[in-house]
């Protein structure tokens, strides 16, 4: 398999199976569709709505979260 | 009785704020919120796990964001920046959400909250148009800047997050809720019903807690039992109580019409 782009994901080193790739995409390939997730990249938000027009680099830093139990 | 919690413009009947972490499962937690009545909980922001069982519950499922306000918050944040990143990606997951507890900590053994990050990151979110509730110290002082700078409620321990050790300086507390013109509510340190009582008793306009209820021996109990100690402690307040003294020749009964 010709080997993809590599970024990281919640500070995991992550390959990625295509060489261009939305944030939604990388939503999709995770099997996160349809959960309830927040996205920073490199630092700054990616709003849910602007997931398909984001592309993704190569070392991008991504934060995937979701809401826990807390005090 | 209309005795609301006015929080940012919003009314809530119940002045018990409750965490959702340390249960046993979502079911339980869920029994436990069920009983204690409160309507705002707090949840923190994590990682999600990739790659895991797609179909694993969460907590959103057992507590729906159209029953509760969420309060997210940013409990095991040390520094200013973690804490405003944490917030906006809560903003994100929440749908504008803009509700949000402030915890800045200073030491991992204690718990302590850094009060100069707090206040840094305090500034930072009200700027953004967070409300911001504040965990913070009972230092008087800060309590106060942290109100000038816009926060919707302060919340200072009455001891040290998840130890249970009750109001350790009722004084200082006194002094916050009587400077203060926003809400304040004890937020950590809460260990049973009598100590939830004595804060509202001292004036605190709500009580946040998650260890004294997860923790209890029964938990949803004890959900129960601080509902009621919140409730009366309030009441009490408004109530206004007696005045102390050492000792009273003024006897509950009549001193006329005695026998003999």
């Amino acid at each position: 398999m010709k080997s993809g782009m590599q970024i990281f994901v919640n500070g995991k080193a992550t390959p990625l199976p295509a060489e261009a790739m939305s944030v939604l995409a990388l939503v999709e390939h995770m099997q996160l569709t349809g959960k309830r997730i927040a996205i920073e990249r490199n630092g700054d938000i990616v709003p849910r709505s602007q997931f398909a027009e984001v592309q993704l680099q190569a070392d991008d830093k991504l934060e995937i979260v979701g809401a826990v139990g807390g005090g | 009785m209309n005795d609301a919690l006015v929080i940012a413009g919003k009314s809530y009947q119940s002045r018990l704020l409750v965490g959702t972490g340390k249960y046993k499962d979502f079911t339980q937690t869920r029994a436990a919120i069920d009983a204690s009545g409160a309507e705002i909980v707090t949840v923190a922001i994590r990682r999600t796990n990739i790659g895991q069982n797609a179909n694993e519950p969460s907590l959103l499922d057992y507590l729906p964001p159209s029953e509760f306000t969420y309060l997210p918050n940013t409990a095991g944040c040390y520094s200013a920046d973690d804490a405003v990143r944490t917030l906006r990606l809560a903003r994100e997951l929440l749908d504008d959400h803009r509700l949000v507890k402030l915890e800045v900590l200073g030491d991992p053994n204690t718990l302590y909250p850094n009060v100069t990050e707090t206040i840094a990151a305090a500034k930072t979110l009200v700027k953004e148009g967070f409300e911001v509730m504040v965990y913070t110290s009972d230092d008087p002082i800060i309590a106060k800047q942290l109100e000038d700078i816009g926060c919707v409620a302060v919340m200072p321990l009455a001891s040290l997050i998840g130890s249970g050790m009750g109001i350790l300086n009722p004084w200082n507390l006194q002094i916050i809720i009587e400077s203060a013109k926003i809400p304040v509510l004890v937020d950590a340190g809460v260990g049973c019903a009598s100590d939830a009582a004595i804060a509202m008793e001292l004036g605190c306009a709500g009580v946040l807690m998650n260890t004294a209820i997860a923790a209890a021996r029964d938990p949803v109990l004890m959900a129960s039992a601080m509902k009621k100690a919140v409730e009366a402690g309030r009441e009490s307040f408004l109530a206004g109580r007696m005045a102390k003294k050492l000792y009273s020749a003024s006897p509950s009964s009549p001193t006329t019409g005695m026998i003999g």
